[in-house]
């Protein structure tokens, strides 16, 4: 059984279609990342999967609940984490971690707590206000709150979104630990490399989903041909590249121009022609997901309007 | 399987969090407990119940000596101040119209005539009710010590007082008013309407605040019901306006003297429902405001009709016969007569039952209405 079996989700808001007729499944212990540019529609599809919004259209199966008339069961044993952090900021550490422990009547409170605090090493800030925390601690605590009911499925909106690196190494390994012992996680990010730590991804763009599977079939359904440049004056020659026949990404990196399109019989022409300046060199690249994503983006419009 | 609907441990941590959080927040701490304190002392003393020294125009055509007698006791109780006198009733009148007296006290040219003949002599005093204790207590000393001053000028013997003090006829007309107001309604109403101001204006807030914070996203994905949520935002504050109500009980009958000749626990059990009845008001207001600020904007809205049509500002059968109907659905204008009613004349529980009634009916139908308005989800 798929934790999470979706199909055709449709969501609006007015006229407007945020979430397009999407189709999804994430198998047990499967970690799922969810990828596509501000306003794609992730939070609202995710909102969906924990029952805090009602689709326009669809159905499907969380954790086996029916999505449509079970959102009280599918509560009690899914994880949500929001994207904007949600906890009481006036309540301390010890007493959000507490008020959730009643909430989903664990008992003794007390000892959840007591030892979650401990998992996490938030032990010692147990007494500090949730308001006074920095950006990694309360992505702690929040994560701390929503694994503490032991759910099956964790549903995670840009958990990592303005932590440092260190904290989000932490936060994966911490995410992989709990998928060994079971749990499905299906994590949204704009993170390439939190992308490449998932089992699979998905990536939704204005509502639709554009493509699905692990980050190697992503790239190469994707069908996109990458160069790298090296040379002098690379900034003349990305001038230069721009709007040329089968260029569709210049992008310099370092020392380096990443050309991509999808089309190789046209970008190698007009490489050649480049590769004649005096010191130019064009090889062949490896096409990154990044490369794929903007692409992706290149091809929708802007969803934030 | 577990309770849906309602547990008390999951209410239970809900009203703790509710606890922590109002403790935390101390201005709104300070607001539950200081303001009440502070308006009923504002209000109280500035709202004056006997005002002295109120400026009057006497009417007089003649100055024989029963008037001249009449005029002088008037003054000397103190709560007349003869600032004019006038020769024609138009003068008089044009003076109350602008306010610039609260009395005009009219002896007729005939006066001394009608006293030296016994023959039902009259004085007409026309208060400005406009506001109505302004005059009530200057009215009631007016019938004694005009009759006194009488009698003393025409130098009768005291046996003989008794019968000719009830020849003298004072005419009161009190003016734009019909209804007159005793002032210790002041103080028992201001308890009202400071407990209908600061329980509605908290709880309306209460849960546009999670909204607005983004809480609300989190407390819907956990798993609680709508009752639960509703008792853990709307119990804490019956508890805040039942310690408002000893605090300014005590105050107002400390401070004020006002008589409390009902029945305690009757009076408590009415402000419960009273006060129940407007945290779930406010409450229902939570639900269908997206803001604090449309929140606070709809408690006004509320707030300032109730203030005029429920009896508080104007006399409630003052009104007309429309307004007495729209006051009729605002809770303050039920407890109002219940407050008074207990507290002024002793009235028992029949006496005040259909008032009772009908403020559980209103709590009945805001916790209907609220439960009716809420989202489960964040559609
Ligand atoms: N409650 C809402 N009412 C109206 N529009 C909304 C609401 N929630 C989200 N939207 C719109 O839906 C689109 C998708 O939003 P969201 O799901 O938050 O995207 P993402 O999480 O991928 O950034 C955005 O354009 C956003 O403005
Ligand atoms: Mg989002």
């Amino acid at each position: 059984m798929n934790a999470i079996e979706v199909r055709n989700l449709v969501k609006r808001f007015g006229d407007k279609t945020v979430v397009d007729h999407v189709t999804m499944s994430v198998a047990e212990g499967e970690i799922v990342g969810f990828l596509g540019p501000n306003g794609s529609g992730k939070t609202t599809t995710i909102r969906i999967m924990c029952g805090l919004l009602t689709p326009d259209a669809g159905e499907g199966t969380v954790l086996g609940h029916n999505l449509l008339t079970d959102s009280l069961k599918i509560k009690r044993e899914v994880g949500y984490m929001t994207q904007k952090f949600s906890f009481y900021e006036d309540l301390t550490i010890g007493e959000n971690l507490e008020f959730v422990a009643r909430l989903y009547q664990l008992r003794p409170a007390g000892e959840y707590v007591g030892r979650t605090l401990e998992e996490l090493g938030l032990a010692s800030r147990r007494d500090q206000l949730a308001g006074t925390l920095s950006g990694g601690w309360k992505q702690r605590l929040a994560l701390a709150a929503c694994i503490m009911h032991k759910p099956r499925l964790l549903l995670l909106d840009e958990p990592t979104a303005g932590v440092d690196p260190k904290a989000r190494r932490e936060f994966w390994d911490e995410i992989h630990r709990l998928a060994r012992d079971g749990l499905t996680v299906l994590v949204s990010t704009h993170y390439m490399d939190e992308a490449e730590r998932c089992h699979r991804i998905s990536y939704i763009s204005y509502g639709r989903l554009l493509a699905t599977g692990t980050v190697e079939q992503v790239i190469e359904n994707a069908g996109l041909t990458t160069f790298i440049v090296t040379g002098p004056d690379l900034n003349e020659v990305a001038a230069e590249l721009e709007g040329r026949p089968g260029v569709e990404q210049v992008a310099p990196f370092g020392t380096t121009l990443h050309v991509v399109g999808s089309n190789r019989q046209l970008l190698e022409k007009t490489l050649k022609e480049i590769g004649r300046r005096k010191g130019t060199r064009v090889e062949p690249g490896e096409t990154s997901l990044e490369d794929v994503f903007i692409q992706f983006m290149a091809g929708s419009k802007d969803n934030m309007a | 399987m577990r309770n849906t609907v309602f547990s008390f441990a999951r209410l239970g941590a809900l009203l703790t969090k509710e606890f922590i959080q109002m403790r935390r927040d101390r201005i709104t701490f300070a607001m539950m407990l200081g303001v009440p304190l502070m308006q009923l002392v504002l209000f109280g003393y500035a709202i004056n119940n006997d005002p002295k020294g109120l400026p009057a125009a006497l009417v007089a055509t003649s100055q024989d000596q029963y008037t001249r007698a009449i005029a002088s006791a008037l003054e000397n109780t103190g709560y007349y101040r003869f600032d004019h006198v006038v020769q024609s009733a138009a003068e008089a009148e044009a003076l109350m119209a602008e306010g610039a007296v609260s009395f005009v006290v009219t002896i007729p040219s005939d006066f001394a005539r009608r006293v030296e003949r016994r023959d039902e002599p009259r004085i007409l005093i026309e208060a400005d009710a406009t506001d109505p204790s302004v005059a009530s207590n200057a009215i009631s000393t007016l019938s004694t010590v005009a009759s006194q001053a009488l009698l003393r000028e025409q130098g009768m013997q005291a046996e003989a007082a008794e019968q000719a003090k009830q020849q003298l006829q004072v005419i009161v007309h009190r003016r734009y008013n019909p209804e007159g107001i005793s002032q210790y309604n002041i103080v028992p109403g201001l308890l009202g309407v400071i407990l209908q101001m600061t329980m509605v204006m908290m709880t309306s807030m209460a849960l546009t605040r999670e909204t607005e914070r983004g809480t609300m996203e989190n407390l819907l994905a956990m798993p609680t019901s709508p009752v639960e949520i509703m008792l853990g935002k709307v119990l804490p504050y019956l508890v805040v306006g039942a310690v408002q109500v000893m605090v300014v009980l005590a105050a107002a009958t400390l401070m004020f003297a006002v008589p409390f000749v009902g029945s305690m626990p009757l009076l408590f059990s009415a402000i419960l429902i009273f006060v129940l009845s407007l945290v779930l008001l406010g409450y229902t207001i939570s639900t269908v405001s997206h803001t604090q600020m449309q929140a606070m904007q709809l408690t006004f809205f509320f707030f300032l009709p109730s203030l005029m049509l429920s009896g508080f500002m104007f006399p409630f059968r003052g009104m007309p016969d429309w307004a007495q109907w729209l006051g009729e659905i605002f809770p303050l204008t039920h407890f109002l007569r219940i407050i008074r009613a207990v507290m002024l004349k002793g009235a028992n529980f029949a006496a005040i039952s259909t008032e009772i009634a009908a403020l559980t009916i209103f709590v009945i139908l805001f916790a209907a209405m609220a439960l009716f308005r809420f989202r489960r989800t964040l559609d």
